[in-house]
């Protein structure tokens, strides 16, 4: 059955992408429009692929072969050592700087903190989108638009005094402080949620008034099961911003316990000596924190791609 | 549908008077009900966006470092800014990075996107040329940093393979900020070119069959098809780039520090340090206030080009 469908699928994009005039016609063009796409990906790519490359090399023996596209006398040592699981001697004898540093830890810390803040972030973000898409009420769009403005403030003006806040709520230092301001809401997820709520056909949500169902009923067995695939990529977009976020989680969380991965690397580089860096330690440190967003990527890809398409430009 | 239709039906014959009053009913029951599903949605926007947007301001008018409470001290922080010379080079230092970055981004993500329009419909292509976005900033400054590193990094080792001199790209205060802004280049150009793609999949499809009647070659195509299409598509990307530029940050924390010398000490790095380094918050503070207003500017501006350009696509 899947088959099927899936080469009907295949069959009807043939078809249509022989119809679609924007494609370019001429052979010459398509060579030459190709080669500069392979390049732009080959270009995007070797970074990335130099992370790896580098994260399985020796990084003693990588000084003499700095050209050598291949990991220099490939080694699991890097991973290991930025995972706290190697010995200072066996750190030492790779290249590492035998200080103690612990990605794992830190991972841990990033998966707790982005679990928190997306999945509460989400759910009340949702129910304001409820209240904004499919309620009435008086004045509901003023109150809205008010939500909106926080959209156009630069975060680092309500940085300084969310700092103090959470300094004189005693939360530096812990993941609840990393987590606190951005918990409730976005102005994003709200914007974001509200466009597709707006989509709803009303005369269901009518139907389910009549039938005597309240407001949180109808939202919860109507609403967020029709939105649920937008809610989840609203999920995978923030989870994935928190994730990759740095000065706040910098300012409010430096112990071991609250360092999140970005945090981690910033001070595993600025910590590394200047005569001989852990190159193939940070690079390590730097997969370790990338790996999850590349499964998120293998897994959801379609879903990130099309929330930028359908919603970016609007 | 039906049920609704039965239902004012029968209640109009029976009690004329009933159904305005459920109405009213329901929209205090939905007043309420809404007030109830903001609730810890307003909790979040008073307490940790209104408030500190208030306190800040509030700050920027005090002398309040973190330490000790806050003597109200009028405009002198903001008068103190106007003679501060590290404020003025970080300003010119940012417009640098800003015009470096949004201006090849913009021209390289247009280029892409063209492309993609033309020659591929692949949702892997896609994928790929994403996934730069939504690596940390954290991440992708080290790698490059060390792709560019001086003695080992493989771009000056492969310059110095081909006897051409290495090249400081962090180290050299006449290069960094160029290096920052290329790096983000990389990072944002997939991202970019997706928004504009999403706008060229938005031009009716028949203005390509006829252009391709009148026999237009590729480059005809784009200067007088797809560009004029695109315009209002381009101005709102080119200000969300402006505006996500001037507040570059995560890149310069963690390669050069607002170094060498000045020269990649932007306004957003100045206001962190004079805030945690030196804890000076409230003038901190004020530096903020200035950034929002130039970046409020920058967006009334937006509205200005959005709206010239919707008149060109209506034409």
């Amino acid at each position: 059955m899947t088959i099927i469908a899936f080469k009907a699928g295949r069959a009807a994009r043939q078809a249509s992408r022989e119809d679609d005039p924007s494609l370019a016609k001429s052979k010459v063009a398509k060579f030459f429009g190709r080669l500069a796409l392979v390049i732009v990906i080959l270009i995007t790519l070797f970074p990335i692929y130099w992370m790896f490359r580098t994260a399985f090399s020796n990084n003693r023996a990588m000084f003499a072969e700095p050209l050598s596209l291949l990991p220099v006398d490939f080694t699991w040592g890097p991973l290991k050592r930025v995972l706290g699981l190697a010995t200072t001697e066996e750190a030492l004898a790779e290249g590492g700087s035998g200080a103690s540093i612990n990605f794992a830890q830190y991972m841990l810390n990033s998966i707790a903190a982005c679990t928190l803040i997306t999945v509460f972030q989400v759910t009340f973000s949702s129910m304001a989108a409820y209240a904004f898409a499919l309620l009435n009420w008086k004045g509901r769009d003023k109150v809205f638009s008010i939500f909106l403005i926080a959209l156009m403030v630069p975060g680092i003006f309500t940085l300084l005094p969310n700092f103090i806040l959470v300094k004189d709520l005693g939360l530096l230092n812990s993941i609840l402080g990393i987590a606190l301001p951005t918990m409730f809401m976005t102005p994003f997820a709200i914007f974001f949620l509200r466009q597709f709520f707006l989509g709803i056909n009303r005369s269901i949500i009518e139907a389910a008034v009549i039938d005597g169902a309240n407001q949180w009923r109808i939202f919860r067995t109507i609403v967020v099961p029709l939105a649920w695939p937008q809610i989840i990529t609203l999920a995978i977009l923030q989870f994935i911003q928190y994730w990759n976020d740095y000065l706040w989680p910098f300012l409010v969380g430096q112990s071991e316990q609250s360092k999140l991965l970005t945090v981690g690397l910033g001070i595993f580089k600025s910590q590394t000596p200047q005569g001989n860096p852990d190159w193939a330690g940070l690079m390590a440190g730097a997969l370790i924190a990338a790996v999850p967003i590349f499964i998120l990527m293998l897994v959801f890809g379609r879903k990130i791609v099309g929330s930028i398409q359908s919603s970016g430009v609007k | 549908m039906t049920i609704t239709a039965d239902r004012e039906a029968t209640s109009q014959e029976d009690v004329p008077r009933k159904p305005p009053a459920k109405k009213k009913a329901r929209r205090d029951s939905q007043l309420k009900a809404a007030i109830l599903f903001l609730i810890p949605a307003s909790i979040g926007f008073v307490v940790f966006f209104a408030w500190p947007a208030i306190r800040g301001l509030y700050l920027s008018f005090t002398d309040y470092n973190l330490l000790r409470p806050s003597t109200f001290i009028g405009f002198d922080n903001y008068v103190a800014i106007s003679t501060d010379p590290v404020f003025w080079n970080s300003l010119k230092v940012t417009l640098e990075y800003v015009v470096m970055n949004v201006g090849v981004q913009t021209a390289a993500a247009l280029g892409l996107a063209v492309l993609m329009q033309r020659f591929t419909r692949s949702m892997v292509v896609r994928g790929v040329i994403m996934l730069p976005y939504l690596i940390a900033n954290v991440i992708v400054a080290l790698v490059w940093f060390w792709l560019c590193d001086y003695n080992l990094g493989i771009i000056n080792a492969a310059l110095d393979f081909f006897g051409i001199d290495k090249v400081g790209f962090f180290g050299n205060e006449n290069v960094a900020m160029g290096t920052i802004a290329m790096v983000n280049v990389w990072r944002h150009l997939g991202y970019t070119a997706l928004l504009l793609f999403a706008g060229l999949q938005a031009i009716p499809k028949d203005v390509y069959e006829a252009a391709e009647v009148d026999g237009a070659g590729e480059w005809r195509v784009f200067r007088s098809v797809t560009l004029p299409l695109l315009r209002p598509v381009l101005a709102f990307v080119l200000v969300v780039t402006v505006v996500g530029s001037f507040q570059i940050f995560d890149t310069i924390a963690v390669t050069t520090g607002g170094g060498p010398v000045d020269a990649t000490r932007a306004i957003n790095y100045y206001i962190y340090q004079r805030a945690f380094e030196r804890l000076d918050f409230g003038y901190a503070s004020a530096l903020a206030v200035i950034l929002m207003i130039i970046l409020a500017a920058i967006a009334l501006l937006q509205n200005k080009l959005l709206r010239a350009n919707e008149s060109d696509l209506e034409r």
